[in-house]
C-alpha cells in the first residue's frame, strides 16, 4: 500500500509539471468521487467491523476443522462471503487455520471468497454498477470459490465428504 | 455541496446509530462495543484513509490524460487475448482492498475498456495483488498460493465472460457514485 501511496505521489508531481491545469482538474475529479462516496463507505466498515467482531478464530476453527467435511467448504465459503478481513491480517488468520487442521483446500475456498465475495460491501459496490450486477457477480464468484476449492481438494487429496 | 438525503438515508442511519452505540458503550464501559471501535473499526477506517484518497486521484489523472482510443484500442471490446492478459497484469499491480478497484473500473470503462475486461480487471486484482502474494507465500507456501492462483485465473475469466456477456445485454452501465 505505501509503495501504491508513493507511486502515486510521483505521478501526481510529474503530471503537475507537464500539465498544471489538468493535473488540478483530474485531482479535484478524484476528490469529488471520494468524497461522495463517504457516507456509504462508512456504514459498509461499521457493518463490517461489528460482523468482524464476532467472527472469532475459535469459531473460525470449529467451523472450518478437519473433521468438518463439505460443511467445512460452505461454512468457509459463507464465513469468507460475509467478513471483508484485510490481507494482512488474513494471512497470518490462514497460516493458525492450517497449524490447527484445517485443510489447504478448505482456506483456498475461504481466501477466494474472503476476496472475491462481499456480502456487506454489495452496496458499495452498487453505487458503481447497480444491484443486479452485484448480485450476479457476488453469486457467481461465490460458486468459483467453491469450484476452486474442489479442484484444490483434488490436487492436495483432501477428502470433500 | 448538495447532499442528496433520500440517497444516503440508509447510510445515515447506520452512521448515527453506531456513533450512539459506541458513545453509551464508552459511558457505561460496554466492553464489546469498546472492542468494535479500536480493534475493527479503527483498523478499516485507517486503510481507507490510506488506500481509497490516492486510488481516486489516480482515476482522476487517469480520466484527464488517458485517451479514450487508447484505451478502447488496447483493452477494448476488439483487444482479444492481448487486451485480457494486460488487463490482468495492471490489475495484479493494484494494491487495496477490492472496494478501492471499483473506482478504477468505472475509469476504465468510461474510457473504453470492454465490459468483459472490467470483470477480469476486478476479479484479478482480488486474486493476485503481487504485493499481497509475498505475504501469501510467507504463510501459506510458494506451492498453495502458485495452485490457487492458476487455478482461479480461468476460473474467473469463464464468470467474466458471462458477466459480460449479461452486462451488455442488459445494457447496463457503471455510474460514476
Amino acid at each position: 500500500m505505501i509503495s501504491m501511496i508513493i507511486l502515486i505521489s510521483i505521478l501526481t508531481v510529474i503530471s503537475f509539471v507537464l500539465d498544471k491545469k489538468k493535473t488540478l482538474k483530474g485531482i479535484k475529479k478524484g476528490i469529488m468521487m471520494f468524497v461522495k462516496i463517504i457516507p456509504t463507505l462508512l456504514s459498509v466498515i461499521i457493518l463490517v467491523s461489528i460482523v468482524l467482531y464476532f467472527t472469532t478464530n475459535d469459531i473460525l476453527i470449529k467451523y472450518l476443522g478437519n473433521e468438518a467435511g463439505i460443511e467445512a467448504y460452505v461454512f468457509a465459503a459463507i464465513i469468507g462471503a460475509v467478513s471483508i478481513i484485510p490481507g494482512f491480517i488474513s494471512y497470518p488468520l490462514a497460516g493458525i487455520l492450517v497449524n490447527t487442521g484445517v485443510s489447504y483446500s478448505v482456506i483456498s475456498v475461504f481466501i477466494t471468497t474472503l476476496k472475491m465475495v462481499g456480502i456487506l460491501t454489495i452496496p458499495l459496490e452498487a453505487k458503481f454498477f447497480g444491484y443486479k450486477i452485484s448480485l450476479l457477480r457476488n453469486g457467481l464468484a461465490f460458486i468459483g470459490a467453491l469450484i476452486v476449492g474442489a479442484v484444490m481438494a483434488l490436487i492436495f487429496k483432501n477428502s470433500i465428504i | 455541496m448538495k447532499i442528496n438525503r433520500k440517497k444516503y438515508f440508509v447510510d445515515f442511519t447506520i452512521i448515527i446509530a453506531f456513533v450512539i452505540f459506541i458513545a453509551y458503550s464508552f459511558l457505561s464501559g460496554y466492553n464489546p462495543g469498546i472492542s468494535i471501535l479500536k480493534d475493527n473499526f479503527w483498523v478499516f477506517l485507517k486503510e481507507m484513509i490510506l488506500a481509497l484518497p490516492v486510488m481516486f486521484i489516480l482515476v482522476g489523472l487517469f480520466d484527464v490524460w488517458v485517451s479514450k482510443e487508447k484505451v478502447q484500442k488496447y483493452i477494448g471490446k476488439t483487444s482479444g487475448i492481448k487486451g485480457i492478459l494486460l488487463v490482468i497484469l495492471l490489475a495484479f499491480m493494484q494494491a487495496g482492498p477490492m472496494y478501492a478497484a471499483f473506482p478504477v473500473a468505472y475509469i476504465l470503462w468510461k474510457k473504453g475498456t470492454s465490459s468483459t475486461n472490467i470483470f477480469i480487471y476486478l476479479s484479478s486484482a482480488s486474486i493476485a495483488k503481487i504485493p499481497m502474494v509475498t505475504f501469501e507465500i510467507g504463510f501459506l507456501g510458494l506451492k498453495f498460493s502458485l495452485l490457487r492462483i492458476l487455478i482461479s485465473i480461468p476460473v474467473f475469466i469463464a464468470i467474466s465472460f458471462i458477466m459480460g456477456k449479461y452486462f451488455n445485454k442488459n445494457k447496463c452501465k457503471i455510474n460514476d457514485v
